[in-house]
């Protein structure tokens, strides 16, 4: 095996790292306007009660979301310095598309920040929408640029130059598939907010979360099922025979584990179920890095067009000390990120008195919450009834 | 405007707004961590309280400097890709390691920072702010690495038949005598930047009737270490720029320093531009004061030397180069070099003032001082934009010195997509800088938490299930 080789698949570990950690914070972004509501609902909501639950679903993520996005920022970093032609083809091919999930991502990471610093219900609310559309939309447009990476897009290499040239705009990148693969990572990553907020909260925001997920399993797997079929059926054919094998292998066990996901669930077992789902999205990035492989940006414009692992990687020289670096360094990231998981296990809850920077007025203080163990109890009662509950659904 | 001076003003745009909020997050992190270990040592309640004051200008701070580097990061894709094709098996690995390395240890520790205060032992709790400093130092090394080498390649040879410049010793790339200057005056003036916000916010405390006399004891004691911190920093900040200047005058790119003086002609000795005033096109004086040989003594140490001037070099270079124009906007690169000296220096004279001031137990109340309070945060934030805008403009028409005009490296991208882009980064970048200053004046107008605010419960028993605490 080449350098190259060993690079692409560690790109493709990030990114499926990256999707696999930040899909729940961006599952959760998009869940807070539709979870983050007082149980009562409708009419009888209490809007200081809702605030609680939004600050609760920001919690739950607010210590680890930053670390998960540090997943893309290295596997960008990475693509640069291994595979520099691929770096240099694809962001700039993706302008518009990056400028919108940059954009994105600008106001997400200020708004879980800054949501807090003022006491101000209108304040609170425009950055509530702010971290709605800043996870909606990366999201949607993670799936819909890997959807057009694996399909190809029309790229051009300049013979005199060597350089890349898009030669298509903004709508080729709107075409059916790749749509499919943004509703695919759309679903997965609401389906993976709702599974972290079942294992991440009580009471009821829990039970509602439960429920969303149930809910949430099924066009997660009609979406990520349809494209994984859809990119075994169309879009292997450039690849070696052993990679679109390992491919189809891969869509197989995201396909098992989005069963898994949908079962487990519904049995209630939430830490099994998260991890079902994560197995999923992972082994939907696997199979959609190995249908590319071993081209990295294939071109709709004739395959000498396509960049590969041999014509866009950086000399063996480079891609040596970035192996050394990373084989020193990454199992270190991977121990502290996984310790803050371990000191953040805890679920999280609202407090009787509300504290923090944002002091919510004895007034509007929520109703007490029962005593922890009882709680729990509640708990598990109303798993049983789960099959035939669905009372207050809200 | 074409793609070239749109993506331009792009990266600029982006990179001087960033930095003004990343010289605070490197130099803000170790004043906390240092507050929250006098916390420790001394049991004092007063550092404290001012843990967790500055500790929120710095998460404020922070989150602003975190998003655009994002940006940062991305841009050399998406606006520069013939630059990044050229170089990513150099300029890229740095990039990475910077990730690697330094962005997952900031982001990480600091959410264990802002999170684990009833979560973690005191002692943990106060290793993950000194992590998260390093953490910002690191990642600066990197970047400041990637930077020096567009500044001065070296360790690399350019291949003909990929048309990329291939990784010839990564430890000269690591270890370029650009960087080893660079980065401490860059840290420094980081240090600077830091030291200002701190001791700048303070005083104005300190000098405010309603300030209760237990915060004005508390505040005193940021004040002094503020100040202690932009004069030492001062120092190392004179030191590593005259270096510098000599390594760029005499090595590196005698250009910039020539655009630097408004030196046209060659002189032996040359003397040094009190205040130059060009013709419109840029090629002579037409007034200028001056003070003989100083420019020979401070670009070489001797007050004898040449020094070369820009209309020499314009020719040499296009000897050397093939023809062109290989002159900076000389007035930009002589008012931001003296910019960038004249905010630095002030902030030094305001510091040492300062510390005078409030020498044994003193809490002044002076009109003047006031006003040296206010302005003295700004100073550096100015003095950091001018530095980067007078050696990023000063390497022009490079964007690697001697190797790729900067008009190379552009995207094949079209100018709509760009003037898109532009409008909506400045809009945004706008927004978020109005909103970001709201937010500290209102952290600052609010003044130190109370004993009682700040205190920090014990550590939670284990057995506990759930986490009642919200910190957002």
């Amino acid at each position: 095996m080449h350098l190259s080789d060993l690079w692409f698949i560690a790109i493709a570990v990030l990114w499926a790292g990256y999707f696999v950690l930040e899909g729940f914070d961006f599952g959760v972004g998009i869940l807070l306007p539709f979870l983050g509501r007082h149980a009562g609902g409708g009419a009888h909501a209490d809007p200081a009660s809702g605030d609680l639950q939004r600050r609760v679903m920001i919690n739950a993520i607010g210590p680890v979301w930053d670390g998960n996005e540090v997943w893309l920022l290295t596997a960008g970093g990475a693509t640069f310095a291994a595979f520099p032609a691929w770096y240099a083809a694809m962001f700039s091919a993706f302008y518009l598309p990056l400028l919108i999930v940059l954009v994105a991502l600008i106001i997400r990471g200020v708004a879980f920040e800054y949501r807090g610093k003022r006491d101000s219900t209108r304040w609170r609310a425009g950055w509530d929408t702010a971290i709605f559309l800043g996870s909606a939309v990366p999201a949607l447009l993670w799936g819909v640029a890997f959807g057009n990476i694996v399909r190809g897009i029309p790229i051009l290499v300049s013979p005199t130059t060597g350089a890349e040239r898009f030669t298509g705009n903004f709508f080729t990148f709107l075409n059916p598939y790749a749509i499919g693969g943004g509703l695919t990572t759309f679903t997965l990553f609401t389906l993976h907010g709702a599974l972290f907020l079942s294992l991440k909260t009580t009471g009821d925001l829990r039970k509602r979360a439960r429920r969303t997920a149930a809910a949430a399993a099924v066009p997660a797997i009609v979406f990520g099922g349809g494209f994984l079929a859809w990119t075994g059926a169309s879009y292997r054919s450039g690849t070696t025979s052993g990679a679109a094998i390992a491919s189809v292998t891969c869509a197989a066990l995201a396909a098992v584990a989005l069963a898994a996901v949908a079962v487990l669930t519904r049995l209630g077992k939430e830490l099994p179920a998260f991890t079902a789902n994560a197995v999923a999205i992972a082994a939907a990035a696997a199979s959609l890095f190995t249908a590319l492989y071993p081209r990295v940006l294939p071109s709709t414009l004739g395959a000498a067009n396509d960049l590969s692992t041999a014509n866009a990687a950086s000399t063996a020289q480079t891609l040596m000390i970035m192996t050394v670096v990373a084989c020193i360094f990454l199992p270190v990231v991977l121990a502290y990120q996984a310790w803050t998981y371990w000191v953040f296990r805890k679920r999280i809850t609202a407090p009787r008195v509300a504290a923090g920077p944002v002091t919510v007025p004895a007034a509007r203080a929520p109703e007490p919450e029962p005593e922890p163990g009882k709680e729990d109890r509640r708990h598990r009662g109303l798993l049983h009834r789960h099959g035939s509950g669905g009372r207050d659904k809200d | 405007m074409d793609v070239l001076d749109l993506s331009r003003w792009q990266f600029g745009v982006t990179t001087v707004y960033h930095f003004l909020f990343v010289p605070i997050t490197i130099g803000l992190g170790f004043l906390v961590a240092g507050f929250e270990t006098a916390w420790l040592r001394s049991g004092n309640d007063r550092w404290l309280r001012l843990t967790k004051f500055y500790g929120k200008l710095f998460t404020i701070n922070f989150a602003l400097g975190l998003v655009t580097g994002i940006v940062q990061e991305f841009q050399f894709g998406m606006n520069w890709s013939a630059y990044s094709r050229l170089v990513g098996n150099i300029f890229g690995a740095p990039l990475a390691m910077e990730a690697l390395l330094a962005f997952f240890l900031e982001s990480t520790f600091l959410g264990l920072w802002i999170f684990g205060w009833e979560r973690l032992p005191r002692k943990a709790h106060n290793a993950c702010m000194w992590i998260t400093a390093a953490g910002t130092v690191l990642s600066a090394y990197f970047i400041l690495a990637a930077n020096a080498w567009m500044q001065h390649p070296v360790g690399f040879l350019y291949n003909l038949a990929t048309r990329q410049d291939n990784l010839r010793s990564y430890f000269d790339v690591i270890f370029n005598p650009a960087v080893l200057m660079g980065f401490p005056h860059v840290i420094a003036g980081a240090f600077l930047t830091a030291g200002a916000l701190v001791a700048g916010v303070g005083m104005w405390h300190v000098m405010r009737a309603k300030t209760p006399a237990a915060d004005v004891r508390a505040f005193r004691s940021a004040v002094r270490a503020g100040a202690i911190t932009v004069l030492a920093a001062t120092v190392v900040v004179i030191a590593t720029g005259d270096i510098q200047g000599k390594m760029f005058t005499t090595q590196y790119q005698p250009m910039k320093m020539a655009a630097a003086e408004a030196l046209f002609h060659t002189a032996r000795p040359a003397p040094f531009s009190l205040l130059t005033i060009g013709n419109l096109n840029g090629t002579r004086a037409i007034f200028e004061i001056t003070v003989p040989r100083l420019l020979s003594f401070l670009a070489t140490g001797n007050w004898n030397d040449q020094v070369q001037g820009i209309n020499n070099l314009q020719q040499h270079y296009s000897q050397l180069y093939g023809p062109g124009n290989y002159t900076p906007n000389v007035p930009v690169i002589y008012w931001t070099f003296r910019g960038m000296i004249f905010a630095g220096l002030l902030a030094g004279l305001i510091a040492l003032f300062t510390l005078w001031l409030t020498r044994r137990d003193r809490a002044p109340k002076s009109r003047l001082m006031l006003g040296a309070a206010i302005v003295l945060p700004f100073l550096p934030l100015l003095g950091n934009a001018f530095g980067w805008i007078m050696t990023e403009m000063g390497r022009q028409p490079w964007v690697v010195w001697g190797q790729m005009k900067t008009a190379q490296g552009v995207s094949a991208i079209s100018g709509g997509e760009v003037l898109a882009s532009l409008i909506v980064f400045t809009l945004l970048y706008g927004a978020l800088a109005v909103i970001e200053a709201g937010l500290m004046f209102k952290a600052i107008r609010a003044g130190l938490p109370s004993a009682e605010e700040a205190q920090v419960p014990a550590q939670r028993a284990g057995s506990d299930q759930t986490e009642p605490t919200l910190v957002y």
